[in-house]
């Protein structure tokens, strides 16, 4: 991945960003020859178009009964702007982040360390990742929901990186009512309010002096409880649209069982490239309850160790909960592994040194083979078996697993040894 | 004692036979002033066009309204009990096997139309209580029904198996609820239960005949009941019921002449008698049937077809038809001669009409039994009535991930001649009602809904005019699709189609032979523009029969389309552990390398370092090279071992497998 990255750096930005837009142009000129809409990797329950065209027609038939579907053309077009101001954002955001980075090893005075490395502009090479991903582009031309869903969690991680409270708030709630997962960012976005200072006071202790000017402000309440205030604002507001528009199919409490109930409760046990519908469909029915509290379970029990570790790094936590999210999630699609291989791609420079990249990258490429020739022979020929394409979701999921913990430890690293530089710069100074 | 004992039993059966039947005079003089309790018997045959013919029994049980409701002289007590209990108002339980073939044995009759059923079981009911009691009752009615007739009705029990059409199923009632099993196997083991019901079961009437080797020989038989109570007005009063028990059986007589190979009589209708098909004879009524009859129908077409085989020699065709010697006639011959004849009136729909012989079994006795055969002597070709349309169903697309349904709707030449006489202008429309149930694992979506008319797509809203559908719901209820279409009388074809994903179910949920598929239930095809209905004249005996009074009533044409068989995916049923493990094996992996990874601590990581640092080596090289050495025998040592440590941690082991061990052994002295 490191490779591709630098690859994509020598070429000019704005060539990229155009190419991805006409590639995607005229992947949806041809859309019955890949029928990608139907494949199991891009449509899962939750993000499937056929299924949201089913119920807007079921909605519309209450009232007229023929009011016609939404036109596909439009939909991918709305799915291919959706992935450019993705692309943008993570743009800016990666730019931020950059800036911040280089604030705090300039405030650390470290920067002539790290000059030593190249550095890549993180912003460019994550949205160009973001938007050259097969991932995306299968996602946004397969008529998936889940361009629509990564922008969302994307505003919220743009506006909590810039301090727009309220477009935080906004961002949040919507990927949150988009596909529930999304709720345990309000835990980095929290962090990216209240910046570290353990860091600086280390440095500055030793040092015996406190630069003001350079010290990034302490804790307060304000931000959280603004953002405590907009999201309270922007919920209640979807909330009153979808009671609105929901009131005479039986309300809110129909849609919030029919949503979040059906994320929760693994009821759709069509194949997807995760490993929950293969194990639900064949466990016993009386631990089926017990099984869904654990797994769902190993969502939450991870969210506070990783807090406190990478309290320091709210992006990087952000990132490691989406992927976290999406390798566990109950429907999981690659639109949610574009949306993590993007956030990726703003450490370019702090994960330059994490093991087993090319094993990744191979393990990735490979599964991506794989799995659709194994769904078609299953499924289409009858010749294979389920345990075929399970062995693919399988593996697919201990690649996302060595990415997270690969990612988390290269990390971990890479803030021990700018730790070291730190301790290490007085005996510098001594000798 | 043997001696003294018999002349005392043969005493007393006298005795309570005498009692009985007086008490049996008693009580229909003492309900004098209300209606009896009714039973008739009747049997009606039809030769069809297909060398094949038509046997259909008829039985009707009544019960008046009355306040001693506990006891019924003819009408079977489970029967009334069950309708007292779920408060039934209308209900119809159909057990079939075998397809009725609408294309050669007719589909505008009020035989096929109500009598030609699904495969399997089908039960509808309208209860008379409230919405939110009728679930309820419909699954303890489910129940019983399933144990009086011995079958898999208790199946439809599941919210899944059973729906609420709103309009489109005949009956049309919001009350209504509807299932049907269509793999059910049916048996003798159902009729038996069924002759039950009958108060001379298959001892005496017309019953007899039912010869259970010949019945399920058959091409087609149904066998139906059908409950109406009459609504209890006053209270303390029970309802009035009356039951209909009807059998529809079609099958081919083995003539003794088609096996002579005669090149001119191949062509010959086969020639049959009841000791024939039967291989039993009717020998006199049931004595406890108000009457008990035999009918053989000649239907419109073959009465056209007789009728111009006669104009070639003789002039009055409708005389000799009807007149009193015309069971021998030069086209075939009866071998019984008709107590009456009856002639359709000549309906606005058809200039034929058809011919009905009535045959009283009263007349015959156990010396003189009842044998009606009918031997052809020419060749005669005709073609039963059809419905406006025929519908089919097929399943289009490949694989076991989705595929679509085909609804196809084919004129049939013969409605052209009553839509022509009905429909005299421009916008001549033809109504068809379409009530489709389609169970839950196949995902239909209802957007994807097309209309062909004559192979043309057309816009969906120019064709149908009214729809209802209610989407399923996973492991709760299946998926209902009404639709009303309007289609131009001119129309040769049309053709609904409509997509769906496959499901993929729990192992549990798999029937045990998986592979087979799973049956999507036949869809209805109405057309209420048109009745079937026969009305005869001389009105007057007619009241009697209930067969022909049933004919007379104006029921709508339906047809049941054929039974899907969609093949799903299975999982591997001999997985379940394995899936178990690996899948746990998976989230341990991610939560303890996870974990592993945030609490490393920053001295440990130091001295990580140094040892790669003195290795030069990844992680994987140093796993590798560990491997190697256990492989080869540990000959290169391992980097840190601390013998003492380990020494000490052995000790400490052994002292608390010691205590242990002592506890234990306390705990065994203690107790015993």
């Amino acid at each position: 991945m490191e490779k591709l990255k630098k690859k994509f750096g020598s070429f000019s930005f704005w060539n990229w960003v155009i190419a991805s837009i006409i590639f995607r142009l005229i992947l949806i000129y041809f859309p019955k020859n890949l029928n990608l809409p139907s494949r199991p990797e891009v449509s899962t329950p939750l993000t499937s178009f056929r299924r949201l065209a089913e119920g807007y027609w079921l909605k519309q038939s209450s009232m007229s009964p023929y009011a016609g579907q939404p036109n596909h053309l439009l939909y991918s077009l709305v799915s291919v702007i959706g992935d450019v101001v993705s692309a943008m954002l993570i743009r800016a955001t990666g730019q931020n982040l950059q800036l911040a980075y280089f604030r705090t090893l300039d405030s650390l005075d470290l920067v002539k360390q790290i000059e030593g490395s190249e550095v890549h502009s993180s912003g460019d090479v994550a949205a160009l990742i973001y938007l050259c991903n097969p991932f995306t582009i299968v996602a946004c031309v397969g008529l998936s929901t889940s361009p629509i869903e990564n922008m969302a969690v994307i505003l919220c991680l743009y506006g909590a990186c810039s301090r727009l409270i309220p477009l935080a708030a906004f961002g949040w709630v919507i990927a949150t009512h988009l596909s529930l997962y999304p709720a345990i960012l309000i835990i980095p976005v929290h962090h990216f309010f209240q910046p570290p200072r353990k860091l600086f006071l280390q440095r500055h202790q030793q040092k015996g002096v406190l630069n003001q000017s350079k010290l990034p402000p302490g804790f307060s309440w304000r931000p959280i409880i603004h953002f405590a205030f907009w999201a309270l604002v922007w919920s209640v507001y979807v909330l009153v649209l979808c009671g609105i528009s929901l009131k005479q199919f039986g309300g809110l409490w129909e849609m919030f069982k029919s949503t979040y109930g059906f994320i929760l409760t693994v009821e759709d046990l069509s194949p997807n490239i995760g490993v929950l519908w293969y194990f639900f469909a064949e466990v016993f029915e009386f631990f089926r309850n017990f099984f869904l509290i654990v797994f769902h379970v190993n969502i939450l029990f991870i969210i506070l160790p990783l807090a406190i570790r990478l309290h320091h790094r709210p992006c990087y936590l952000a990132f490691v909960y989406v992927a976290v999210c999406s390798m566990l999630k109950s429907y999981p699609s690659v639109g949610d592994s574009a949306l993590y291989s993007g956030l990726l791609g703003w450490f370019v420079n702090e994960l330059s040194d994490m093991q087993f990249s090319l094993f990744l990258f191979c393990g990735y490429v490979g599964v991506s083979l794989l799995s659709p020739v194994m769904h078609n022979l299953w499924i289409w020929r009858g010749t294979g078996n389920a345990n075929f394409y399970f062995a693919t979701a399988t593996v697919y999921a201990c690649l996302q697993i060595v990415l997270v913990v690969e990612g988390v430890s290269a990390m971990l690293n890479h803030d021990r040894k700018l730790r070291s530089l730190i301790a290490g710069k007085p005996q510098d100074a001594k000798s | 004692m043997a001696l003294l004992r018999r002349p005392l039993l043969v005493l007393l059966l006298v005795v309570t036979h005498q009692f009985l039947q007086l008490w049996i005079v008693f009580g229909s003089v003492n309900e004098e002033g209300q209606k009896q309790e009714e039973f008739f018997e009747e049997l009606l045959l039809k030769p069809l066009p297909d060398r094949k013919l038509l046997t259909h029994f008829h039985f009707q049980s009544s019960a008046p309204p009355s306040s001693n409701g506990r006891h019924h002289h003819l009408f079977p007590k489970a029967i009334s009990q069950l309708v007292q209990k779920f408060r039934v108002k209308e209900m119809e339980l159909s057990f079939t096997q075998g397809r009725w073939n609408y294309e050669s044995w007719g589909g505008f009759d009020s035989i096929p139309s109500s009598n030609a059923k699904p495969p399997g079981v089908e039960l509808w009911a309208v209860f008379d209580v409230p919405q939110h009691l009728i679930d309820a009752l419909w699954k303890n009615l489910t129940h019983t029904l399933s144990g009086l007739f011995c079958a898999s009705i208790n199946f439809l029990e599941s919210s899944t198996a059973y729906s609420a059409p709103e309009w489109s199923f005949p009956p049309a009632s919001g009350n209504l609820r509807y299932g049907t099993l269509p793999r059910e196997a049916v048996c003798t083991e159902n009729l038996t239960p069924w002759l039950k019901l009958l108060p001379c079961r298959d001892k005496a009437g017309i019953s007899m005949l039912l010869d259970r080797p010949s019945i399920y020989r058959g091409f087609y038989h149904s066998q139906r009941l059908h409950l109406t109570s009459t609504g209890s007005g006053s209270e303390g009063l029970d309802p009035g019921i009356i039951l209909e028990q009807t059998l529809t059986v079609v099958l081919l007589p083995n003539s003794q002449r088609a096996s002579l190979a005669r090149a001119s009589e191949k062509h010959i209708q086969p020639s049959w008698s009841l000791r024939s098909i039967f291989g039993k004879e009717v020998s006199g009524k049931c004595v406890l049937a108000e009457n008990s009859n035999v009918y053989l129908l000649l239907d419109r077409g073959l009465v056209a077809e007789l009728k111009q085989l006669h104009k070639e020699d003789e002039e009055s065709a409708e005389k000799v038809l009807a007149s009193e010697n015309y069971w021998t006639n030069p086209i075939f011959e009866l071998s019984a001669k008709p107590d009456r004849i009856f002639i359709e009136e000549s309906s606005l729909l058809s200039k034929n009409s058809s011919i009905l012989y009535k045959f009283e079994v009263e007349k015959y006795s156990e010396s003189e039994p009842f044998d009606l055969g009918l031997t052809w002597k020419i060749p005669v070709v005709w073609l039963c009535q059809q419905a406006p349309l025929h519908a089919s169903r097929f399943l289009m697309g490949s694989g076991n991930e989705r595929g679509a349904i085909a609804i196809s709707l084919k004129s049939t030449q013969s409605c052209e001649g009553f839509t022509g006489a009905n429909f005299d202008d421009e916008r001549c429309e033809l109504r068809v009602d379409v009530f489709q149930v389609v169970p839950w694992y196949v995902k239909v979506y209802f957007h994807s809904l097309q209309v062909f008319v004559d192979q043309q797509p057309k816009a969906v809203s120019d064709i149908i005019e009214k729809i209802h559908v209610s989407p399923s719901k996973d492991k709760v209820s299946p998926g209902v699709m009404e639709l009303v279409l309007k289609l131009p009388c001119s129309v040769s074809s049309a053709a609904l189609t409509i997509e769906f994903d496959k499901g993929f179910l729990h192992i549990d949920e798999y029937p045990p032979d998986a592979n087979q598929g799973f049956d999507i239930p036949s869809a209805i095809v109405s057309f209420p523009n048109f009745h079937a209905s026969m009305v005869f004249l001389e009105n007057d005996s007619l009241n009697k029969s209930p067969l022909l009074s049933k004919f007379q009533e104006k029921s709508p044409v339906m047809s049941y389309t054929e039974v899907l068989l969609v093949p799903l995916t299975t999982p591997d049923f001999s997985m379940p552990y394995n899936v178990i493990t690996i899948t746990c094996t998976v989230f341990a992996l991610y939560f303890g390398s996870l974990l592993n990874a945030l609490r490393r601590r920053v001295a440990e990581e130091e001295r990580f370092l140094k040892d790669k640092a003195a290795k030069k080596s990844g992680r994987l090289p140093l796993l590798l090279s560990k491997l190697s050495a256990k492989l080869r025998g540990r000959h290169s040592e391992p980097p840190h071992s601390t013998p003492g440590s380990s020494s000490l941690v052995n000790s400490k082991l052994v002292f608390k497998v010691i205590l242990v061990a002592g506890l234990a052994v306390c705990w065994q002295y203690y107790f015993s």
